[in-house]
């Protein structure tokens, strides 16, 4: 086989890794979607201010410690301990859910039966003030995460695959991070799935997602299923800002990898679990290959833009998303 | 009763309101917030304590005052425009915006309303050509000055030959990363070696392609010109893949701690470029931490002081501070306004011996400022990240640019610009 070829492979593997990537922040918006109707601009920032916490925690990080001291003219920082990371995730996943009942409590709560856009301009507001209340509370450093998730690509597959197209191909790279974002995704997902099918607040969540009015009057409470959902959501962040932070540290540009997740999106359907997974995985897949072949032709930097071409030729085709629930409305 | 007291109030007022017309009058365009808020965080830290500390240790210069107006950015150009139309009419004396964006918007509004600018080390290369920029200076270096010093050292590193050597360039995909491309291209073409240009888009949370590419092609060097999360991934994908870290060099603004430190041990080696050369150990410092943080007028927590970035923002308001008080020489008084600042810059003559008696000894190159001349001297060293240390180490001295390559191209582009915009060239 020729290097080209083993090379063009090579893309394909590490564009569906980037895919899976995609696919996690893009869960979290599927998950609010799907169950309240409600496009959750502040995804991103949700995952950044889970992977904040989670560092503040480990840390031993004061939280608000600029605004206290700025106040009261001290100098604390820091607790002095240092928290295990398993525990660190349980008590930000505890954050994540106070949050989640907060934003049902102070927001949502108060803005049923609004419109959709009233709604999605909520979670604008909501974005701005939760990128902000992260600076206040942790600070805008940028964070080193340590959770032991491995860096690198894997030698061992260099080495097994290096001697297949000769002397000019090097093996394949695997980044060991993206393998391990590989497995939780997938983990993820199906206990996402399991959960939804089989608990019985997971088939209370379809059963909001599918009718509020009928949900509504066999007994199940809306405002618990909207704190799930968003619970949910918030676990999904904390997933994607831990993966995507430990490429890069964690910092407030993290907020933006929402904008991965729009194409993705776009072609796997809002409202599909499944769709999100294979969304990101041909988004992934569709702009590696596009940069590999012709991007060097034109100048490069070419994944940002060709992510929202190959999602708007699938909407010509299937407007509604590969996986999306066909919307009739009669006139 | 009434009126009297309505007249006594306004006469009050306005006595009152009499000195700050005198106020030394900076705006610092910062941005502490967003996707780039760790490296404008120390830079605006530096710039300002150190105008806190010559107002707290020396009355400020010449016995006035400085006055500092911070506005946010978020590193948003419109942003940037913003805060600049509403703090010129305060009387402000010199703007630093930190971004080329922001820069370029400016250039024609600062020229307009007579306000210097000051973009050290960033924006518009060409503005170092001070008969056409008459108000805009980017000493002590520019991006050319980088991108010819980087080739300068690589040619120190190969005895003298870079010719075919293979270079990629990775750059963020914006004016401020493709600033040295003409740059590189005529020297690739003087010295033989063969150019790679990989672009970034912003932010650069993604650079797989990229640096995959870089492992296909495997390239002698690498070379960056990232800003923010571009800079975090850029090194940490590069120790993904293997490549030898004392063969990448980042530009000067891919060269702070927050840059390298998230990589861990795997950023060992990574070299960059730096305009100033770090020694936490400075007085200055001393001074700083006496006369602002320990008196709670810090702009941050401390915590950066002695840091790339906080000294380069420190080093930034030295520079003005200077300037203002050659401004205050040439026209005799204390009370200067922009276009006198302006005059002061055009004058500015930075020593070593002067830097030594500021308590920043050896901080930056000694450089003069002319009319024709608004760039400086383009000096700059290359420094080396020691992970084990958590420092960043000087490798050489000031290494000078070409000027052979860089000054016609500012020429050209320079004269472009003229032609454009119906400038006539020369002195004011």
């Amino acid at each position: 086989m020729s290097a080209d070829f083993l090379y063009g492979i090579e893309v394909i593997l590490n564009g569906l890794m980037a895919g899976v990537l995609y696919a996690l922040v893009a869960l979290g918006f599927v998950l609010i979607y799907k169950a309240s109707g409600i496009f959750n601009y502040a995804q991103g920032v949700m995952a950044l201010f889970a992977a904040l916490t989670l560092v503040g925690i480990m840390e031993g990080q004061v939280p608000f410690s600029h605004l206290i001291n700025a106040v009261f003219g001290t100098e604390i920082h820091h607790f002095g301990w240092h928290v295990p990371a398993l525990l660190a995730i349980f008590l930000t996943l505890c954050v994540m859910v106070a949050f989640a009942w907060a934003v049902q409590k102070f927001i949502f709560r108060h803005l049923v039966g609004q419109e959709p856009i009233i709604l999605f301009m909520a979670t604008i507001g909501l974005a701005y003030f939760l990128e902000g209340m992260g600076d206040l509370m942790w600070g805008s450093d940028i964070k080193t995460l340590k959770v032991g998730l491995p860096q690198g690509g894997s030698r061992w597959i260099e080495d097994m695959t290096s001697g297949l197209g000769g002397d000019d191909f090097y093996g394949f790279f695997i980044d060991k991070l993206d393998m391990v974002a590989t497995v939780v995704a997938a983990i993820l997902v199906m206990c996402l799935i399991a959960f939804a099918q089989y608990s019985k607040q997971g088939r209370a969540m379809r059963a909001v997602a599918d009718d509020h009015q009928a949900a509504l009057s066999v007994g199940i409470s809306l405002n618990f299923i909207w704190v799930l959902v968003w619970s949910l959501a918030g676990l999904v962040a904390l997933v994607a800002g831990v993966m995507w932070g430990a490429k890069s540290g964690v910092q407030f540009s993290l907020s933006l990898i929402a904008l991965k997740a729009l194409p993705v999106l776009m072609l796997g359907g809002f409202t599909s679990i499944p769709g999100a997974i294979v969304g990101g995985l041909i988004i992934g897949v569709g702009e590696k290959l596009f940069e590999y072949t012709i991007g060097g032709m034109i100048g490069g930097a070419t994944e940002n833009w060709f992510a929202y071409v190959l999602a708007l030729i699938f909407l010509v085709f299937r407007p509604q998303g590969l996986f999306g629930e066909k919307i009739i409305e009669r006139v | 009763m009434k009126l009297k007291t309505l007249a006594a109030m306004a006469l009050a007022g306005t006595l009152a309101a009499g000195p700050a017309l005198a106020e030394l009058v900076i705006p610092d365009l910062s941005y502490r917030t967003g996707p780039y808020a760790a490296g404008g965080t120390p830079f605006s830290d530096g710039y300002q304590d150190y105008f806190h500390m010559l107002n707290a240790r020396d009355g400020g210069v010449g016995d006035e005052m400085f006055r500092i107006i911070e506005c946010e950015t978020g590193y948003n150009t419109e942003k940037g425009v913003e805060c600049y139309e509403s703090t010129k009419g305060e009387g402000a004396l010199i703007y630093q915006p930190l971004s080329t964006g922001i820069t370029y918007q400016l250039i024609p509004k600062a020229t307009a309303d007579g306000i210097p600018l000051h973009t050290m080390g960033y924006g518009r290369t060409s503005a170092a050509n001070g008969e056409v920029f008459n108000w805009v200076f980017n000493y002590p270096a520019n991006y050319w000055d980088a991108a010819s010093v980087m080739v300068n050292y690589l040619l120190d590193e190969n005895g003298g030959s870079l010719d075919g050597k293979k270079i990629a360039l990775v750059y963020h995909n914006s004016a401020y990363g493709k600033e040295p491309i003409r740059t590189l291209e005529n020297l690739s073409a003087q010295h033989g070696f063969e150019l790679t240009q990989l672009a970034v888009d912003h932010p650069g949370q993604e650079q797989k392609s990229q640096w995959l590419q870089i492992r296909r092609e495997r390239p002698d060097y690498v070379l960056m010109w990232g800003w923010g999360v571009m800079n975090q991934v850029a090194v940490q994908e590069a120790a993904n893949i293997g490549f030898p870290m004392e063969n990448f060099i980042g530009n000067w603004w891919a060269g702070a701690e927050h840059d390298v430190i998230p990589a861990g041990d795997a950023a060992n080696g990574y070299k960059s470029l730096n305009m100033n050369r770090i020694d936490a150990n400075l007085p200055v410092f001393d001074d700083i931490r006496t006369h602002v943080h320990d008196a709670g007028n810090a702009a941050g927590d401390g915590s950066n002081i002695g840091n790339v970035l906080y000294t380069r923002g420190m080093y930034a308001a030295m520079l003005a501070a200077e300037a203002v008080a050659k401004a205050q020489e040439i026209h005799g008084t204390a009370a200067i306004t922009s276009a006198m600042m302006r005059d002061g810059m055009e004058a500015l003559d930075i020593t070593d011996a002067r830097m030594q008696e500021l308590g920043m000894a050896d901080i930056g190159p000694e450089f003069t400022v002319s009319c024709q001349d608004h760039g400086g001297s383009g000096l700059g060293i290359v420094q080396q990240w020691d992970a084990s240390a958590g420092a960043w180490v000087a490798l050489t001295d000031y290494i000078a640019p070409d000027d052979a390559v860089t000054l016609p191209l500012i020429m050209e582009d320079s004269g472009a610009f003229a032609a454009e915009n119906n400038i006539e060239a020369g002195c004011m």
